[in-house]
């Protein structure tokens, strides 16, 4: 690890770009159930809920873009970089896995999202807030859809409540980095453009006790060993794969453009 | 009606209100487990582009419908009556304006 010193340009633009790739990979996680999802209304649910997250990620990217100031636009952050470069969480690039794995990984994400989102709309910086309000409306959402469907397979039959026990019980080894916190947070915090995740661990894992307990689940180890390392662009062997799917047609064709 | 499979959820109405102050309209039917996931169906097929700021959601079984067989007895009748329309009332400007 370098031992240069962050400056709060450098901070703002790599506590973006976090927000940001751990919403495009999931987006584009989600968006694979398009036309496979169980039932035509889900699969349309899960469509939008993909292109709700890109979105983010398309106003986040378009922000660190404008701060970084070189010149760079924002599909140079969703398609111009390498794996090593993203530093969204690993829990969001896993294989999407089955219905009950989608839902479960959507809840502990949502479920993060909204607190932090609740702590976050509140910055100094106009333009974040700005964003930070405009998406919290759709992780609202987001979190309503997927913990409504934890209680429903939870407590449904005892092949759907297998599948979601075994799709969290998966999925625990990844939630330790949800709480990761390092120099990046702590500039952005002094600036008031950040916001501490320890403050709101409780009310989170109260949601998830909760939220376990009506659906009959059972809370995996806490204190189990936990995945570190992708906000420093360590990564599972998962997203290599997608994002050579995600950015070749790009890539093929740089000059290539929608308007 | 079709029956429903046992296995498949069953259908709901959609009904959505566009404005404040408007009657709700039928917007279409979906599958849902439940209410609460009728209403998220509901905004996810129905409510995508702006369609609206209400919505409900009725068990489609639930709902008494008029038979083809009774267009004769419920609807002729009102055909030759074109007294009971109020077309024939100047409506003055003030409440003109208001509609």
């Amino acid at each position: 690890m370098s031992s240069e010193t962050l400056t709060t340009k450098d901070a703002f633009i790599k506590y973006l770009l976090r927000l940001a790739d751990d919403r495009l990979i999931l987006g584009q996680r989600v968006s694979e159930w398009c036309g496979h999802g169980p039932v035509l209304e889900e699969d349309l649910a899960l469509a939008n809920m993909a292109l709700d997250l890109i979105g983010h990620a398309s106003s986040l990217y378009e922000y660190a873009a404008e701060v970084e100031d070189k010149g760079h636009e924002k599909d140079h952050f969703a398609y111009f970089r390498d794996d090593y470069e993203f530093t969204n969480l690993q829990l969001c690039e896993l294989p999407k896995g089955d219905f009950a794995f989608t839902i479960a990984r959507q809840f502990l994400f949502s479920s993060f999202s909204y607190f932090q989102y609740e702590k976050l709309k509140e910055v100094n910086d106009e333009q974040f807030q700005g964003m930070i309000n405009k998406h919290l409306k759709e992780v609202k959402y987001h979190l309503r859809h997927s913990r409504d469907w934890v209680l429903k397979l939870g407590d449904g039959t005892e092949e759907s409540h297998n599948r979601i026990q075994e799709a969290f019980d998966e999925l625990w080894i990844y939630v330790g980095e949800l709480f990761y916190s390092d120099e990046v947070d702590e500039i952005m915090i002094s600036e008031g453009n950040g916001t501490d995740v320890s403050t709101f661990h409780a009310e989170w894992k109260n949601l998830i006790e909760t939220t376990f307990d009506e659906a009959t689940l059972t809370v995996p180890d806490w204190d189990q060993f936990m995945m570190t390392g992708s906000r420093k662009g360590i990564h599972t062997e998962y997203l290599g794969p997608m994002l050579a799917q995600l950015q070749f047609l790009r890539r093929s064709h740089p000059e290539a453009d929608w308007q | 009606m079709p029956e429903n499979n046992e296995k498949d959820w069953p259908l709901w109405e959609v009904f959505y209100q566009p404005k404040n102050g408007k009657p709700y309209e039928h917007a279409g039917s979906l599958h849902a487990a439940d209410a609460e996931n009728a209403l998220q169906n509901a905004r996810d097929v129905y409510a995508r582009r702006n369609e609206g700021i209400g919505i409900w959601v009725v068990p489609s079984d639930q709902i008494t419908a008029s038979t083809p067989e009774d267009m004769g007895s419920f609807f002729d009748p009102a055909s030759d009556k074109p007294y009971r329309h109020p077309q024939f009332y100047s409506v003055p400007r003030a409440v003109k304006k208001r509609s």
